[in-house]
């Protein structure tokens, strides 16, 4: 297969401009008579479903939330970048594109980067008009916080909410174009499968929650804004309901999925403590701006945090990184915690954490800042560990927070089916290696409100005066048996394990061998080990309850049965990557003091890996990256 | 520690439900009250007897996806705190802890534990907005906003969406979800053009589900995010403005 990103010509600046004259339209008065699916209702889904409502399609939207206001995409704490350049510091389309292709590590394509920098100015305009209510100067304008991997200041904030507040801005935008009929909503409602006729995506098959009864939708053109993947870790920092089956179905469907070892893990996460521990706490990353992460020097320390002299403290990162200390970026932080707690120097209860430490904070700028600065953070820091920040160190740890990889796309945001379109998370599109903090929020509201709606026309207009085919037809139909029989196969194997047992096992396997480390060795251990849990689970699941009515564990354990099957080409994929880039490190991949070391000679691409139908091996088709703006370098932050 | 609950079990919608007693032996006072329900569902599950359902998400305290009436108090015992953020070192060794869905007119209960908040979001479809398409935005910093309005306005954004404030009223009013939002635009210059038309259809889409508020302020008590009832007089004063100035006049104020 040949991939063709479709990246319009000219310079880099004029891409998007030139790309969208050049975009065929479809006229106010005809797109009433195009139907889109959007599944999803987070940032992306609910920006696009709202703006392509707004601009006279008929839109129906479907998530399985019981309210279009709750997705994952509420989470989000820290906030949104965008090029605006209100600090005068510097800041341009150009660098917000460098900063996320540098900061990404090269494995992102320049134009579509770009393109998220020009757009990123709109969103926050957008956002504001909506009501976003934004964190201000005294004088009433924008304020803005730094983060990761910028120099300049940059991100937007609503307090720790951000997210929250976005999200609710495009819930609300949606919400009147569902008032004007323009969208009609399908809440409690899951998509289990695409269907695809003719090599063209014409519908989606759907389980609603509440009753069981399954059910076809057709429409000219689906588009997929269902998340990212984390929560193929068991635990990490996502929803609990966030899954993959939509992108995965998609992709058993023929849609390719790139770079699907690209995963990000957080550093700044509270540790585990139990095994029944359900998911993972983000603590945001600002704390590093203030805290200093240290632990113990010696190997079995007992002593409490406050008892131990300063001579016998590690603060390692300082050490080894003086220039930029405990700000490094995300998977530097994470693996040279992991590489601390490896080596048995944990701390806490379960010695899996290190100390990320405030009392030196306190003592130079007063309890009461720190208070104004992470007052509700420390809170929520309290409410889970029983333990007070402003007197005992925060114990933190890694987590699986992000996921870079995703749906193949073209610059239009369409994937290798015709008429699919991925946008947000689900995507792989601008993030590379590695995602700068502040970044994904930026990119789900430009695909979703100002990208997708422009495209989408360029595939609708060439289908005017079509009707989306009926969902008696057989393309329907049988895949609507399809998924009845998955869910019956489910309900009918009645063994002896929960489905978070399984969940959990799985998590085991992906976090230990495709985590914060990846080794031919443990990876080639982990394409035997999860096919042979896989085998297990539909041997020995139990799932008590019956198909025609709410059944949540029925619900699990058709996301968990496709985690397996993606988690293994997460591993295939993490395997074949022979170098050390962003969240991907190979131990064998790794400079003499123990960096990462990428390989741009021999992986400057992108891994865009087909179905081939179960049990064959997936075919890799390789996208390679032109960089024609950018000097290629190795990140240094010692 | 050792618990018994006393959980309401109810099949579907419209059909009778009751309260079963279950035993939950050996849990640990670190875990979170739904990590609890999780342990519980899976020792029931290989009991072959079907789990508890109830709602959850972000586990965090901000999707406003969870939300039980645990002892009688929504969300539990501890005060700001959503169900998903309660842990079980709140509770005591022997205690029994009843477990129960909201109850409200406005909630019909769906199973067990889980119940329709759809009603939220009929009302914020009947204004809950401002009327801005995509792309027609001016520059965000054109409009200043003092900062005392951003944060007022951001103090009633905090809603989850959860309705423990509906749940704890005694005539089951949503007066609390209503008021947050509307003091959350109405307090921005951006929601001004709407201000009147917004108040009068949110509070009559209201009333169509709910009941009327009598200021018990159960609801403030109850809310997860503190959200404060003064927000309900700021509401009662823009829906006397919008019933009294006739459409015309709205934009004087
Ligand atoms: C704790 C936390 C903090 C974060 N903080 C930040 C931050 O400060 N800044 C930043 O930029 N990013 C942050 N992120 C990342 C960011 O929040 C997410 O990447 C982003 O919100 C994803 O948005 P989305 O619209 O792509 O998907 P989501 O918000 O995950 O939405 C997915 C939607 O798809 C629906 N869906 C999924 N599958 C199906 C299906 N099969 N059928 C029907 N519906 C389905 C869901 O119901 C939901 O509506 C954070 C992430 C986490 C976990
Ligand atoms: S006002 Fe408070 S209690 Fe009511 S829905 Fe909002 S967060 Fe929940
Ligand atoms: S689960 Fe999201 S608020 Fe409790």
């Amino acid at each position: 297969m040949q991939l063709d990103a479709k990246i319009p010509e000219g310079p880099l600046a004029e891409k998007w401009d030139a790309h969208r004259f050049s975009i065929p339209l479809v006229a106010p008065s005809n797109r009433r008579k195009f139907e889109v699916i959007v599944v999803g209702t987070g940032l992306a889904g609910a920006g696009a479903a709202a703006t392509m409502g707004e601009l006279g399609y008929r839109v129906k939207t479907f998530t399985y939330h019981d309210s279009n206001r709750r997705a994952h995409s509420i989470a989000a704490q820290g906030g949104i970048n965008a090029s605006k350049n209100y600090r005068n510091d510097g800041d341009s389309d150009y660098r917000l594109f460098y900063d996320t292709i540098k900061g990404g590590d090269y494995r992102s394509r320049e134009a579509n980067t770009y393109r998220l920098a020009q757009v990123s100015g709109e969103i926050i305009d957008q956002a504001t008009a909506q009501g976003v209510p934004f964190g201000r100067e005294y004088g009433g304008l924008l304020g803005n916080r730094s983060f990761g991997g910028a120099q300049v200041s940059r991100t937007f904030y609503a307090r720790g909410q951000t997210g929250q507040q976005l999200l609710l801005g495009a819930y609300q935008a949606l919400a009147r174009q569902i008032k004007a009929g323009s969208v009609k909503a399908y809440n409690r409602c899951e998509m289990l499968d695409i269907v695809v006729d003719d090599g063209r995506a014409v519908g989606v098959v759907v389980r609603d929650m509440l009753t069981g009864e399954i059910s076809s939708h057709s429409a000219h053109a689906v588009v997929l804004a269902t998340g990212g993947y984390s929560n193929a870790y068991f635990l990490s920092t996502n929803a609990k309901a966030s899954n993959a089956t939509a992108i995965w179905r998609a992709h058993r469907k023929g849609a390719l999925f790139a770079n699907p070892c690209f995963t990000q893990i957080h550093p700044t996460c509270i540790p585990q403590a139990d095994e029944f521990q359900s998911k993972l706490t983000l603590m945001s990353e600002s704390l590093r701006n203030d805290g200093r992460i240290w632990i113990p020097s010696e190997i079995g320390e007992t002593r409490p945090a406050g008892d131990i002299p300063d001579d016998q403290r590690d603060y390692y990162l300082e050490r080894r990184y003086p220039a930029f200390g405990n700000l490094v970026p995300r998977d530097v932080a994470s693996r040279a915690a992991k590489k601390e707690v490896d080596a048995d120097k944990g701390v806490g209860p379960m010695r899996n954490g290190v100390y990320l430490d405030f009392a030196d904070a306190i003592g130079r700028l007063g309890r009461d800042t720190i208070e104004a600065r992470y007052g509700n953070l420390f809170e929520m820091y309290e409410r889970i560990t029983d333990e007070d920040p402003y007197e005992v160190p925060m114990r933190i740890y890694p987590a699986p927070h992000y996921t870079m990889g995703g749906l193949w796309v073209d610059y239009d945001l369409m994937t290798t089916i015709p008429g699919l379109y991925s946008i947000g998370e689900a995507n792989f599109s601008d993030h590379g290696a590695n995602r700068l903090g502040a970044s994904a929020l930026m990119q789900g509201l430009a695909d979703g409100y100002f990208i997708l709606p422009n495209t989408i026309a360029a595939y609708l207009s060439q289908y005017l005066g079509t009707d989306p085919i009926s969902t008696s037809e057989l393309a329907f139909t049988r895949v609507e048996a399809d998924v009845a029989g998955r869910t019956e196969r489910l309900l009918g194997v009645n063994g002896s394990r929960t489905v978070d047992w399984f969940h959990r096992e799985l998590g085991k396997i992906v976090w230990e061998h495709c985590g914060m480390a990846r080794s031919a060795e443990g990876l080639t251990k982990a394409l035997a080990e999860i096919p042979a849990l896989k085998e297990e689970f539909f041997a020995d699941v139990r799932i008590v309850g019956d198909g025609d009515s709410l059944n949540q564990t029925l619900e699990k354990a058709g996301r968990v049965a496709d985690y397996f099957d993606l988690a293994e080409l997460m591993c295939r994929d993490a395997l074949h990557r022979e170098e050390s880039s962003g969240g991907h490190f190979r131990v064998e991949h790794v400079t003499e003091d123990g960096e990462a070391k990428r390989n741009d000679e021999d992986f400057r691409f992108v891994s865009a890996w087909g179905f081939e139908g179960d049990g064959s091996e997936p075919s890799l088709t390789k996208e390679n990256l032109e960089f024609e703006n950018v000097e290629l370098k190795t990140r240094s932050y010692k | 520690m050792d618990l018994t609950l006393r959980v309401w079990r109810q099949h579907g919608p419209n059909q009778p439900g009751a309260f079963e007693e279950y035993a939950a032996p050996d849990i640990r006072s670190h875990v979170s009250f739904l990590e609890m329900l999780d342990i519980v569902n899976d020792r029931l599950s290989l009991e072959d007897r079907e789990p508890i359902a109830f709602e959850h998400d972000c586990r965090e305290g901000i999707c406003g996806m969870c939300g039980v009436m645990i002892n009688g108090q929504p969300h539990g015992p501890q005060q700001g705190t959503a169900t998903c953020q309660l842990h079980m070192r709140k509770f005591r060794d022997g205690d029994v802890i009843t477990i129960e869905p909201w109850r409200a007119t406005g909630f019909p209960v769906l199973r067990d534990l889980v119940v329709d908040r759809s009603a939220l979001d009929r009302i914020i479809e009947a204004g809950g907005y401002i009327t801005v398409d995509t792309g027609s935005a001016p520059d965000a910093n054109l409009v200043p906003v003092p900062q005392e309005a951003a944060e007022a306005s951001m103090d009633a954004a905090a809603c989850i969406g959860c309705g423990a404030c509906v749940a704890a009223c005694p005539n089951s009013a949503a007066q609390l979800f209503t008021a947050a939002k509307l003091a959350h635009l109405n307090l921005l210059p951006q929601g001004q053009p709407e201000r009147f038309m917004r108040t009068e259809a949110m509070v009559d889409t209201m009333e169509s589900f709910f009941g009327s508020c009598t200021n018990h302020a159960e609801c403030e008590e109850a809310c997860p995010k503190q959200i404060s009832i003064d927000f309900i007089a700021l509401l009662n004063r823009d829906y006397i403005k919008a019933k009294w100035r006739n459409g015309r006049l709205a934009g004087q104020r």
